[in-house]
């Protein structure tokens, strides 16, 4: 067992990664008074930089109490356009599914926000927050835990040691920090891409949502602020590499035929981007003095926009378990801790992975008799009340029993 | 280290004390034989701190709301109560009889960085020095203690004007018969047998008569309830087995 003077620098909490997963926990934990250090190989000015993150994310109603309560919305207000409206609808089928806002009765069904947008607002909220120490750029060379140990050990590159009670690994969904832990994880690659893109479009979007599902798999038109939409386009990878590389008015011409014309004349601006769809499951959330958050713990297919608010329910129970924790002045490290996240953390993202992949296989095909159940499932849901307001309320993010920022309460 | 054997007061018990010599290693580890006292330990420094905080009005939320209060831990063991006391901010001291248990929370306050002063000293010996404290805790202590009288006005003199004296134990009911002592000791194997004595369980009626007569009033009490399907402990009103008190001696 090692003594805490061994350290350069002991805090309460050492997150590796400082995206959105690891600043959104640390800024809850410093928030509540845990001295937390991020450790994060990107420099912050480039993490925040037009080019180095092309994706929006789906901010469901319990992820936007969350980041009101951090104190984050005053940043991410302008940045957040309200979902009002989620039509979805099978390739040129007539059956749809609406999920209008007014069904579950409270303000919108969520928001659509730059991932930018989030990552700047993190920044922000956390710069003078006592507490907090962001190391960036840094790499980790090892996280070093042991069953009985006093504390967890970060290396990083230029030699120096953190202590910390717990580490965390918010490192993404390849997780180096999960891997050394030796923590094994299921994982498959989709058959699929997913091309990312903004489009400015010349009639209002009146904060509708449109998912549609076409051969290749679902193809999403996010509302942005202003006329803008975020496309999520889902392709198969054979086919992906070829749109990528056309030139931008064969690249337009593809979109437009996805896209429809009910938006008016529509323009791509800004890069496009290609990212690789996969799923990762860890296959245990927490190891002696380390618990894994985020991607770390669990990838998903984006066809329900529910990454990050998965990610931010692993956070607000994580946080909620050490603060706790702490307010008993108990060892915030221990398995007790780590377990009462775990056991937390589990069913829902479990559940939420094998929901979309079910969703992504389902709708990926175009054979004539899933089809047309899934038309006829699609339009069952639709006219059953009790079904369609369970999985709003569970895709907004406010089933089970929630975590108290989830619930909009303090920590 | 181990220092000299100082005879041992009226109020101990050898053999009591030699049987937690005998578990002082295996204190902290949360699934050997002390597991169902860190289990119980949320619960019991939950209605501490929460009465410490509305006594003193502090805030609850800060991570140091017992800052500046002078702490006595009597029986402390292993320091699963000290610790945390230390953490939430006060100047802690704990005393345990058991000289092992004294080295095996000394040896885990210094991997945890945490200034504790330990003592294998009787409370009698604080008392007749006239040490005073905000706060004195004796937990799941007195039903091991030989005369409970004395240990217990020994504990109240340790508390200052103002302060607070907290003491849990078990209540002695058909209850607590069936469940501490037939049920956790026999049938769950929870804690090992002979751990407890159900002649020496103490009723609150009793506690409260004897610092009434030292000065203190008892403001608070609860049950404590274990919750088979959570596998938590809760605050409850029913003081038939477990239960905490919180007395208080006025202002000067």
């Amino acid at each position: 067992m090692r003594k805490r003077s061994e350290f350069d620098l002991v805090v309460d909490v050492a997150i590796v990664g400082g995206g959105m997963a690891g600043m959104t926990l640390a800024c809850a934990l410093a928030q509540a008074g845990v001295s937390v250090v991020v450790v994060d190989r990107e420099a912050p000015e480039r993490a925040l930089s037009a080019g180095f993150d092309g994706r929006v994310s789906a901010i469901a109603l319990g992820s936007a109490q969350m980041l009101r309560g951090l104190g984050l919305w005053p940043h991410l207000d302008a940045a957040a356009q309200p979902i009002l409206d989620i039509r979805i609808t099978d390739g040129a089928s007539p059956f749809i599914l609406h999920y209008d806002h007014t069904e579950v009765g409270v303000g919108p069904l969520g928001y659509i926000m730059e991932n930018r947008a989030i990552r700047a607002a993190l920044f922000a909220a956390t710069e003078n927050l006592p507490g907090l120490t962001v190391l960036a750029p840094c790499s980790v060379a090892a996280v070093d835990t042991e069953p009985g140990g006093s504390s967890a050990r970060v290396v990083l590159a230029d030699g120096r040691t953190v202590g910390a009670r717990l580490a965390v690994a918010a490192d993404g969904r390849t997780s180096p920090v999960r891997t050394a832990a030796g923590i094994e994880s299921i994982a498959w690659a989709y058959p699929q891409v997913g091309i990312v893109c903004t489009v400015h479009h010349s009639l209002p979007h009146n904060g509708v949502a449109h998912e549609r599902f076409l051969p290749a798999g679902p193809f999403a038109m996010l509302p942005m602020t202003g006329n803008r939409c975020s496309l999520v386009w889902t392709e198969r990878r054979t086919l992906a590499e070829g749109l990528m590389a056309l030139d931008d008015a064969a690249f337009l011409d593809e979109l437009s035929w996805r896209f429809g014309d009910h938006l008016g004349a529509i323009e791509v601006i800004g890069p496009r981007w290609c990212y690789p769809l996969s799923v990762t499951l860890a296959k245990s959330y927490v190891a002696p003095r380390l618990a894994l958050v985020g991607d770390a713990a669990h990838t998903i297919h984006p066809i329900a926009g529910q990454g990050f608010n998965l990610g931010l329910r692993d956070i607000a129970a994580l946080a909620e378990a050490v603060v706790d924790a702490r307010r008993l002045g108990l060892d915030i490290g221990t398995d007790s801790v780590l377990r009462r996240y775990e056991r937390w953390r589990r069913f829902d993202s479990i559940v939420m992975l094998g929901v979309t992949d079910g969703l992504n296989r389902l709708f990926s095909n175009d054979i004539p008799p899933i089809k047309l159940a899934r038309d006829l499932g699609l339009a069952m849901v639709d006219r059953v009340p009790v079904m369609k307001r369970a999985f709003m309320r569970h895709a907004m993010g406010l089933a089970g029993e929630p975590p108290r920022l989830i619930r909009g309460e303090a920590l | 280290m181990h220092r000299p054997h100082a005879p041992h007061p009226a109020t101990a018990d050898s053999d009591e004390i030699a049987r937690f010599d005998a578990l002082a290693e295996t204190w902290w580890d949360e699934s050997g034989p002390m597991a169902p006292l860190h289990r119980l330990n949320p619960t019991r420094i939950a209605f501490i701190r929460d009465a410490a905080v509305a006594h003193w009005r502090r805030d609850p939320r800060i991570v140091d709301p017992l800052k500046g209060l002078d702490l006595l831990d009597v029986g402390c063991g292993g320091g699963l109560i000290t610790e945390p006391m230390a953490r939430l901010g006060a100047r802690v001291t704990g005393l345990d009889l058991a000289e092992r248990n004294v080295a095996a929370a000394q040896a885990h306050a210094a991997l945890m960085d945490l200034d504790i002063r330990y003592r294998a000293t009787p409370v009698e010996e604080l008392a007749a020095a006239g040490e005073t404290f905000d706060i004195v805790l004796a937990l799941e202590v007195v039903e091991h203690v030989a005369d409970l009288d004395l240990f217990l006005a020994a504990a109240a003199r340790c508390t200052r004007p103002g302060g607070l004296l907290f003491v849990a134990t078990l209540n002695r009911t058909a209850k607590s018969f069936a469940t501490a002592i037939v049920g956790a000791e026999y049938v769950l194997g929870w804690v090992p047998r002979g751990t407890h004595q159900w002649r020496r369980f103490v009723r609150p009626a009793e506690i409260v008569g004897r610092l009434q007569r030292d000065g203190l009033f008892t403001e608070d009490m609860a049950g404590m309830t274990y919750a088979p399907l959570s596998g938590d402990w809760q605050l409850s009103r029913d003081v038939s087995v477990n239960y905490i008190l919180c007395a208080a001696r006025p202002p000067a």
